[in-house]
């Protein structure tokens, strides 16, 4: 018996009994797909929501601490009395 | 505008349970043999079968020409992979029914013989695919039809074992 006889033989026995093909299949997966598709929407809606409150945040941010501005230094002591 | 998305929507759900129509008696009898179950009481090949095609509704419109075939297949065959792997491990049998042609084997086993020649995936895109390489394949390929053609002795009792383990 050669190797194409062989996996003949296999799928012919794998052939064998289809099963039925349930009536409600189309529409559970419709069902399980459509929500899916919802809850994927959805991720991607909080995550731009999410990129949008932190770019905001950190612009109010950077607009009270003023984080470009030199701090006054605290080494040296003022000059006065010249 | 909105008239154009609802015919679209239409089309598209039209087309979708064309490909339902064609496509799932053979998914399906492709499920129940990798799970090993009898014909008549498949409920793991009916969760694998309705997962695999819900999966292909969502990515239905990103497909570009894809097959969605292809791709249902694809997902079914990971899922039961991993599902195997995780449920009962690679070792284990699992529960399988002795009703199906493909209970002697291992998940893995049927994963190979199921894809290579009950689908006619190709060699390589199966490596590809279950990320072994190719020479494995090959050799799980022919113990699983060597062990399907000249049944060893006293593999039936260790199936009902696992079997009476597993449940």
């Amino acid at each position: 018996m050669n190797r194409a006889q062989r996996e003949a033989a296999v799928r012919q026995l794998m052939e064998r009994g289809a099963p039925q093909v349930p009536a409600d299949l189309y529409a559970e997966v419709v069902r399980r797909g459509s929500r899916m598709l919802r809850r994927r929407s959805a991720a991607r809606r909080f995550m731009w929501l999410l990129l949008f409150a932190a770019s905001v945040a950190f612009v109010v941010w950077a607009l009270t601490a003023r984080p470009w501005v030199e701090p006054p230094s605290t080494t040296t002591p003022p000059m006065t009395g010249w | 505008m909105r008239q154009r998305q609802a015919s679209q929507g239409t089309r598209r759900s039209r087309e979708f349970e064309a490909f339902v129509a064609g496509a799932a008696g053979r998914l399906l009898h492709a499920a129940t043999l990798l799970t090993a179950e009898s014909p008549d009481d498949n409920p793991r090949a009916r969760r694998l079968l309705t997962l695999a095609l819900a999966h292909t509704y969502a990515c239905w419109d990103r497909l570009r020409g894809e097959d969605p075939y292809d791709r249902a297949r694809q997902y079914l065959a990971l899922r039961f992979a991993h599902g195997a792997w995780r449920r009962h491990g690679v070792l284990f049998g699992g529960r399988t029914h002795p009703d199906s042609p493909l209970s002697r084997l291992t998940p893995q086993e049927r994963l190979v013989l199921v894809l290579r020649l009950y689908e006619g995936v190709a060699e390589q895109q199966t490596a590809a695919l279950l990320g072994l390489p190719t020479e494995r394949v090959h050799t799980i390929c022919d113990r699983a039809t060597a062990t399907l053609l000249h049944p060893p002795r006293g593999a039936a009792p260790a199936v009902v074992g696992a079997k009476v383990v597993a449940s």
